[in-house]
């Protein structure tokens, strides 16, 4: 990598902050706790997790960069390509599938015209399938970033999508 | 049988505050314990009260807390396990997101009884608004000088940190947490040397699961002997009950443990009964990985009495007839939800989620998914349902840690139970590919 890409990826001032307050909660020589909790922070910056940031915060933690893709690559919340605006994580397990889960996945891979892993051609929306969201009273569920989408019905995935597409 | 001690004040407003939790008596425990005990007199009181761990295992926690080892000059770490994962599980997120301080106010009490001065709540990535819920009410308990230097002026310290994971079932089991915590993939480690002695960063840690550690502080206030006399025997103390699937009232309960299955079935006070117009078919009692059991078993032992939601009488008759409490993921079946389909999304699940460290849960996870999932589409053979119990049977016990078996104990169970349903689907593909095709041969509708 040159020096001038290495330049370019930067978290942002209040990021930076943000990261260097969760290195010092460790004990000392134990920095590289903070991988995980850094890589959200990374993705939640760019949306995704690109070589060239997994190698800034190898070099903020002062690992190997190994370190950090052996660890990207085993967590299923962080996305190795890019994604769109909106990213759907879709609870596939049996208890939302007791609900009528399934039904409404259909649902919303027609009306998005996308499967699992793609994304619209507006760049809008990804879909994603995941496994348990610990949410099954409230099922069917899915989620898109912090925020849980509960009961889903066609109806409701009608509204979801409407409101995010504004 | 209506005793709460968890969850008695989670419908007060302003619970999740500082000021609203200390209202109703909040924090009392930490003052108790802090100021008028010693940390060994509170882990005699916790194992007085003989609980046991709720994330799924049922081990003694008190003893589990006499285990940890105590060299000199070492720190100790508490580390609770928010990383709820286990599907028909959604107790803890549901405890956390309510009611956060009890969670606080636990870890306090945990760490000063266990000479921890830095602890952990491993809590899943999905779950990041709850992460922000805990923050906050960590900062308000520190502000009100229940957290940091010298709490309450007992010269006793504490820092608590709240660790996301990145969405891996497997870091549920304690050591693949531990792993995790560090910074790597959550790949469990082998047993002996257990947490106790080491554990994170090679030090003598404790890891408890949230609801386990949400029991401390009512403990400390009212005393080991009265917990121990809630419920019934072994089964002290209450539970928190996830209940998901064809019932009327899904959600998070607490019972008294004691309380016969069949009320807690169709009760108003818990699920209030089976969808209008259909039959209860089978249940999963404890969370994906425990045995499913047809409606009949699942209410009645075979000696024909009732059974109850303690971890023994879940248990009894083995899993010939029986199955496990776990971690209190209680998921209701009608007549209208196929177990081979439900069976084969739960070996995907599993398949999924292997951490790939150890060959009979890498390898033997894929072949019963994909197993299932031809009888399911309708391309399987009778000899296929031997074949799914022998994989289940090579996987069970061969693995570093319970994952193996969790993955082995749904799929044998479903065929020990429901061997004509898998048969069905082989005999008559066609019909069984349907949309909404569902066995309707003899079986127990209760």
């Amino acid at each position: 990598m040159t020096t001038e890409t290495q330049n370019t990826v930067q978290f942002t001032p209040e990021r930076l902050a943000k990261a260097k307050e969760i290195i010092a909660r460790y004990p000392e020589g134990k920095q590289k706790s903070a991988l995980l909790p850094l890589l959200h922070v990374a993705q939640e910056q760019w949306g995704w997790l690109s070589p060239e940031v997994m190698d800034y915060v190898a070099r903020m933690l002062d690992i190997q960069p190994i370190e950090v893709y052996e660890v990207a690559t085993f967590y299923t919340m962080f996305h190795l390509d890019p994604v769109g605006k909106h990213v759907i994580e879709y609870c596939r397990t049996g208890p939302c599938c007791l609900m009528g889960g399934e039904e409404v996945y259909a649902y919303l891979k027609q009306k998005l015209g996308i499967n699992a892993g793609e994304t619209t051609a507006d760049g809008l929306f990804t879909l994603k399938e995941v496994e348990c969201l610990a949410a099954c009273g409230m099922g069917p569920v899915f989620q898109i970033r912090e925020k849980y989408y509960t009961h889903l019905t066609n109806e409701r995935v009608d509204e979801i999508i409407s409101d995010l597409s504004k | 049988m209506g005793k709460k001690i968890l969850l008695e004040h989670i419908n007060v407003p302003g619970i999740e505050t500082f000021d609203g939790y200390r209202k109703q008596g909040g924090y009392t425990a930490v003052e108790k314990a802090l100021k008028t005990m010693t940390p060994e007199e509170v882990v005699e009181e916790v194992k007085k009260s003989g609980v046991r761990g709720r994330g799924g295992a049922g081990f003694p926690m008190g003893m589990k807390w006499s285990f940890l080892a105590k060299p000199e000059g070492v720190p100790r770490y508490l580390v609770c396990n928010a990383d709820e994962s286990e599907p028909g599980t959604f107790k803890d997120h549901y405890l956390m997101k309510h009611i956060p301080h009890l969670l606080i106010e636990g870890m306090i009490v945990s760490s000063f009884a266990l000479g921890a001065n830095k602890s952990f709540i491993y809590v899943r990535g999905e779950l990041m608004y709850v992460i922000h819920i805990l923050e906050r009410a960590i900062e308000e308990a520190k502000a009100k000088g229940f957290l940091g230097k010298n709490i309450l002026g007992s010269g006793y310290d504490l820092e608590l940190i709240v660790q996301p994971g990145g969405g891996a079932y497997i870091c549920g089991e304690e050591t693949a947490l531990l792993e995790s915590l560090e910074g790597k993939r959550g790949n469990p480690r082998n047993k002996p040397p257990f947490p106790a002695v080491k554990g994170l960063y090679q030090s003598p840690t404790v890891v408890n699961n949230v609801e386990s550690i949400a029991t401390t502080p009512w403990i400390i206030n009212n005393g080991g002997d009265a917990y121990a006399a809630v419920g019934i025997g072994r089964s002290t103390g209450t539970k928190l009950i996830s209940a998901s699937g064809h019932i009327k009232k899904p959600g998070v309960y607490e019972i008294e443990l004691g309380v016969p299955v069949e009320e807690f079935i169709y009760s108003d006070e818990w699920c209030g009964g089976i969808r209008d117009g259909h039959y209860l078919k089978a249940v999963v009692a404890g969370g994906s990985s425990v045995p499913i059991l047809p409606a009949n078993l699942i209410l009645k032992l075979a000696n024909g009495e009732p059974r109850l939601m303690t971890y023994e009488s879940l248990s009894d008759g083995g899993f010939q007839t029986g199955t496990m409490l776990g971690s209190g993921g209680f998921i209701v079946f009608d007549e209208t939800a196929c177990i081979v389909r439900n069976t084969w999304n739960f070996s995907r699940f599993y398949h999924h989620e292997s951490c790939g460290q150890c060959s009979p849960c890498r390898e033997g996870t894929g072949w019963m998914e994909k197993v299932l999932h031809r009888i399911e589409h309708g391309h399987g053979h009778m000899h296929d349902i031997d074949l799914l119990v022998d994989v289940a049977r090579k996987i069970e016990g061969n693995t570093i840690c319970p994952l193996g078996d969790a993955a082995a104990w749904p799929v044998a169970s479903a065929i020990r139970h429901f061997r004509e349903e898998f048969e069905w689907h082989v005999t008559h593909p066609q019909e069984a590919t349907q949309p909404g095709a569902v066995y309707k041969g003899e079986m127990a509708l209760v």
